[in-house]
C-alpha cells in the first residue's frame, strides 16, 4: 500500500506516515514545530502535552521570523511510534502551527544545545577542570578566584558528559538551553 | 462609505455579514455595548436562556438541527465558565459555534477586576481554537476567521473574548470578502491511491461492513446520500454510532441498529466477525470498540475521517484516508463503478445469512405487563406515534438516551440531538429549544430522565418566554438510572446516591412554569398521553413514571469484547470482572 501523501498547510502540516507502526518500544524524536507568535501559542502547545499525557524532554522556542511573526518550537519527546504520530497529528491540527517535523525521521539533521556550568573550587580540581574544559571545546565566560561558569555547546550526551567530568572537579549548578535542531543540506 | 464604527456595532455586523439569524446569550457588565447594539437592530434575534450552559447547549441543538454554526454571546467571569461544559461538549461532539464572551477592559486584564477571568486560558483546551481581541482594528477579522475555524477541516467550538474597551472604541470594519485569507485550511480530498486500494479490498471482501460516525451528518446532507447510494449498490451492511445514527435510515434494509456499548447484538457481533471494515467518520470511541485488544480480530480498516489525529490513534488501520466524507465518497463510489461494480455476491449472502441469525436472538425484545410502564415501551409506543411527524429528538444522557437510540428510529440526518462524547446531563432540555428555534412547526421531543433533566430545567422559562413548543419527554425512575445499572452490576447493589429522593411535581412544576403538564403511570393511559403531548400546541412537561429497576440491555460490559454481550438480568451475575470495573 502506498504512503498517504498529504498536502503541506494547515491540519496537515507534515507529511507523517499514517500506516500502522506496530513497535512498542519508545523512540526518542525531534520535533521543529512552526507556529505564528501570538500569545498563549506556547500554552496551547504545552497543553496539548500535559493534557494528553506526552512526554517532553526539552522545548525550546524564540522568534525566528520577525517579519512573519513566525517562532520555532523545537521538542524532543519519546514514546512509541504510535503516541509520536499521535503527536505529530495532534500538534498538526492546533490552528496556529504552520508546520511540524520530525526531524528524526525526515532525514540527517544537527542537534546542539548550550549550557552553562558553574565550577567552584581550587587546587588541582581547578586545573583539572580547565583542562577538561579545553578538551570539550568549552569556553570560559565567567570567573573568580575559586569559580569558573563554562559555557559548552554540543549535542544533549556531549553536555551530559561534560557535567558528569564536572561533578567530582566541583559542579555546583548547570543551566541548559535544550535543544536547538535543524535539518542538513538544503 | 467610510466603515467606522464601534467594535460592540461591529460584532453585530460581523454576525449578520456571516450569516447569523439567531444569538443565544445572557447579557451580562462586560457585554452591554454588544447588547446595545443587539437592541438596536432587528436582522438578528436574541435568545435569552436563563443560564450560560443552557445558552451553548441551545446552540449545539441549532447547529447540529441545521448544519450551520450556533453563536453564543456571554459576560465576562461567570457567563463564561458556565459556558465551559457546553463548549467541551461541542468539542466532544464536533458541533460548530462561536462563542463570543465579553471580558474585563484592557487595561483590567490581570488585576483580578470584578467579573474577571482568565477565559482563553480556561477555554484553550476546550475549544477548537480562541482568541482575545485587544485591538478593535483587529475584531472584525478575528470574528470573520472564527466561523472559518469553526466550519471547516473537523468542526467545533472557537471562543472570541472580547474586552470591554475595545467593544467602545472606533476603528475600520473589515467584511468578509476583505478579511485575510487564513492558512487553516484543512484537506478534503482522500487520497486517490488509497481510495481504490479500498475499492479493490471491498471488491473481494468476504464480511465487510460499514461502520459510520457523526462525521457523516458534519459533513452534510449529500454525504448521507453518498453513503445510501454506496450502501444499496453494494449490498453491504451497515451500523453506525450514537453520533451518526441518521446518516444511513432505520428502515433501509441494510441497518443493522447502533452499535456499541448499549449497540444492537447483530450490529456488534457483525462488527466482531467482519473481514473489511469500513470506518465512515467515527472516531473508535472506546464506548464503540470496548475491549481493544479483543476488538474486531479478523478485520482489515478503512478508515475516513476529515482529522488526522483521529487515524491510528486507537486501532491500527489499514486503509487510512484523511478527507471530507462527502469528497472521499463521492470518489470511491466513481472508482468502483468504473471498475465495473464488483462485490462478492457470493459471500455476502453467506455474511447476510449468518448477520439474519443473529438478528433472530431479537436483543431488543420486552414484555409490557403489569401496571407499571416499562421504559422501553414508553419509548417504543413514542416512536410509534411520532414517527410521521417533522420530528426531531434531543436527549440528555443515561439509560433513556440509550433506550431512545435503540428504540427510536432516524431516517434522515440532522435529526437527532445527543451528548455522544462528554455525556452531558442536562443537554437535551436546552438544545432543544436552540432545535425549535431553526424549525419553528416540528415537533421536537426531549427524551429524558428527570435526573438529567433537572439539571437545565431552568430553560422551560425560556421555552415559554419564546413559545417554543418543546415536548420533554420524561422517563421518571427517581433513579439516577445508569449509575444504578453499574452499581448492581458492579458494586455489590450497593445503591450509593443514585436515588433522588424530594422530586418535584412534575405537573405543578409546569403549571409554575406557565406550560403544560402531563403525568402518565398506567400504560393503558400511555397513548392517549402521548397523543395529548403531540397536540398540545405550547411545551409540555411530560411525566411517564416508569419501572424502576429496569437495566439497559443488550450491553457490553466494561473490558468485555464485542461477542461477550449481555443480553438480559440472567446473564449478568459477575459479568464484569476487577479489571472491567475500573474502566468508566
Amino acid at each position: 500500500m502506498s504512503a498517504l501523501h498529504i498536502k503541506k498547510g494547515a491540519s496537515s502540516h507534515s507529511a507523517y506516515n499514517l500506516r500502522p507502526t506496530f513497535s512498542d518500544a519508545e523512540e526518542r524524536h525531534t520535533l521543529a514545530v512552526i507556529v505564528d507568535n501570538e500569545p498563549g501559542v506556547l500554552a496551547r502547545v504545552i497543553g496539548l502535552f500535559s493534557g494528553r499525557g506526552y512526554n517532553i524532554d526539552s522545548l525550546t522556542v524564540a522568534e525566528v521570523d520577525h517579519k512573519g511573526h513566525q517562532s520555532r518550537i523545537t521538542i524532543v519527546t519519546t514514546g512509541t511510534p504510535q503516541i509520536i504520530e499521535q503527536i505529530k497529528a495532534q500538534l498538526g491540527r492546533i490552528v496556529v502551527v504552520h508546520d511540524v517535523h520530525d526531524l528524526t525521521v525526515e532525514g540527517p539533521s544537527v542537534e546542539r544545545e548550550l549550557a552553562l556550568l558553574r565550577v567552584s573550587g581550587g587546587g588541582e580540581k581547578r586545573v583539572e577542570a580547565l583542562r577538561l574544559a579545553d578538551i570539550f571545546r568549552a569556553n570560559v565566560v565567567d570567573s573568580t578566584l575559586d569559580s569558573f561558569i563554562f559555557e559548552i555547546t554540543g549535542t544533549p550526551e556531549k553536555i551530559d558528559a561534560f557535567a558528569d567530568l564536572m561533578r567530582p572537579l566541583g559542579l555546583s549548578e548547570v543551566a541548559r538551553t535544550g535543544v536547538a535542531a535543524l535539518r542538513r543540506g538544503n | 462609505m467610510t466603515r467606522q464604527m464601534t467594535g460592540a456595532k461591529m460584532v453585530v455586523q460581523a454576525l449578520k455579514d456571516q450569516g447569523v439569524d439567531v444569538v443565544f446569550g445572557y447579557p451580562g457588565g462586560a457585554v452591554l455595548p454588544i447588547y446595545d447594539e443587539i437592541f438596536q437592530q432587528n436582522d438578528i434575534r436574541h435568545i435569552l436562556v436563563r443560564h450560560e450552559q443552557g445558552a451553548v447547549h441551545a446552540a449545539e441543538g441549532y447547529a447540529r438541527s441545521t448544519g450551520k454554526p450556533g453563536v453564543v454571546l456571554v459576560t465576562s467571569g461567570p457567563g463564561a465558565t458556565n459556558a465551559v461544559t457546553g463548549i467541551t461538549d461541542a468539542l466532544m461532539d464536533s458541533i460548530p459555534l462561536v462563542v463570543l464572551t465579553g471580558q474585563v477592559p484592557t487595561f483590567m486584564i490581570g488585576s483580578d477586576a470584578f467579573q474577571e477571568a482568565d477565559t482563553v486560558g480556561i477555554t484553550r483546551p476546550c475549544t477548537k481554537h480562541n482568541w482575545l481581541v485587544s485591538d478593535t482594528a483587529r475584531l472584525s477579522d478575528t470574528i470573520h476567521q472564527a466561523f472559518h475555524v469553526a466550519t471547516s477541516g473537523r468542526p467545533g467550538p472557537v471562543l472570541v473574548d472580547i474586552p470591554k474597551d475595545v467593544q467602545f472604541a472606533r476603528a475600520e470594519y473589515t467584511s468578509p470578502a476583505k478579511a485575510k485569507v487564513s492558512h487553516y485550511q484543512p484537506q478534503t480530498k482522500g487520497d486517490l491511491d488509497t481510495i481504490t486500494e479500498l475499492v479493490e479490498a471491498l471488491e473481494t471482501a468476504e464480511k465487510p461492513i460499514f461502520y459510520t460516525g457523526g462525521g457523516v451528518i458534519n459533513s452534510g446532507p449529500a454525504a448521507s446520500a453518498l453513503l445510501r447510494e454506496l450502501v444499496e449498490e453494494t449490498g453491504i451492511p451497515i451500523t453506525s454510532t450514537l453520533m451518526g445514527l441518521g446518516c444511513y435510515p432505520a428502515s433501509g434494509k441494510n441497518w443493522l441498529g447502533m452499535l456499541g456499548m448499549h449497540g444492537l447484538y447483530e450490529a456488534n457481533m457483525a462488527m466482531h466477525d467482519c473481514d473489511l471494515m469500513i470506518n465512515i467518520g467515527a472516531r473508535f470511541d472506546d464506548r464503540i470498540t470496548g475491549r481493544i485488544d479483543a476488538f474486531s480480530p479478523n478485520s482489515r480498516r478503512a478508515h475516513i475521517d476529515i482529522d488526522p489525529s483521529s487515524i491510528n490513534k486507537v486501532v491500527k488501520t489499514d486503509f487510512p484516508i484523511v478527507g471530507d466524507v462527502t469528497q472521499v465518497l463521492t470518489d470511491l463510489l466513481e472508482v468502483w463503478k468504473s471498475r465495473g461494480r464488483k462485490t462478492n455476491r457470493e459471500a455476502l449472502e453467506t455474511w447476510w445469512s449468518e448477520i439474519e441469525n443473529w438478528k433472530k436472538v431479537r436483543c431488543l425484545a420486552f414484555t409490557q405487563e403489569g401496571k407499571t410502564i416499562k421504559p422501553q415501551y414508553a419509548v417504543a409506543r413514542l416512536e410509534e406515534l411520532t414517527k410521521g411527524h417533522d420530528r426531531y429528538i434531543c436527549t440528555e444522557v443515561g439509560q433513556h438516551q440509550m433506550w431512545a437510540a435503540q428504540y427510536l428510529g432516524f431516517e434522515d440526518p440532522n435529526r437527532w440531538m445527543t451528548s455522544g462524547g462528554l455525556g452531558t446531563m442536562g443537554y437535551g432540555m436546552p438544545a432543544s429549544l436552540g432545535v425549535q428555534v431553526a424549525h419553528p412547526d416540528a415537533l421536537v421531543i426531549n427524551v429524558a430522565g428527570e435526573a438529567s433533566w433537572l439539571m437545565n430545567m431552568q430553560e422551560m422559562g425560556t421555552a415559554v418566554q419564546y413559545r417554543l413548543p418543546v415536548k420533554q419527554f420524561i422517563l421518571n425512575n427517581e433513579r439516577l438510572g445508569m449509575v444504578r445499572q453499574w452499581q448492581e452490576l458492579l458494586h455489590g447493589e450497593r445503591y450509593s446516591q443514585s436515588w433522588s429522593e424530594a422530586l418535584p411535581d412534575f405537573v405543578k412544576l409546569a403549571e409554575a412554569f406557565g406550560c403544560k403538564g402531563i403525568m402518565v403511570k398506567d400504560p393503558a393511559d400511555l397513548d392517549d398521553a402521548i397523543m395529548e403531548m403531540i397536540n398540545y400546541e405550547g411545551p409540555v412537561i411530560f411525566d411517564c413514571l416508569v419501572e424502576k429497576h429496569e437495566n439497559c440491555f443488550p450491553m457490553i460490559p466494561s473490558g468485555k469484547a464485542h461477542n461477550e454481550m449481555l443480553l438480559g438480568e440472567a446473564s449478568t451475575k459477575d459479568a464484569i470482572d476487577d479489571k472491567g470495573a475500573v474502566l468508566v
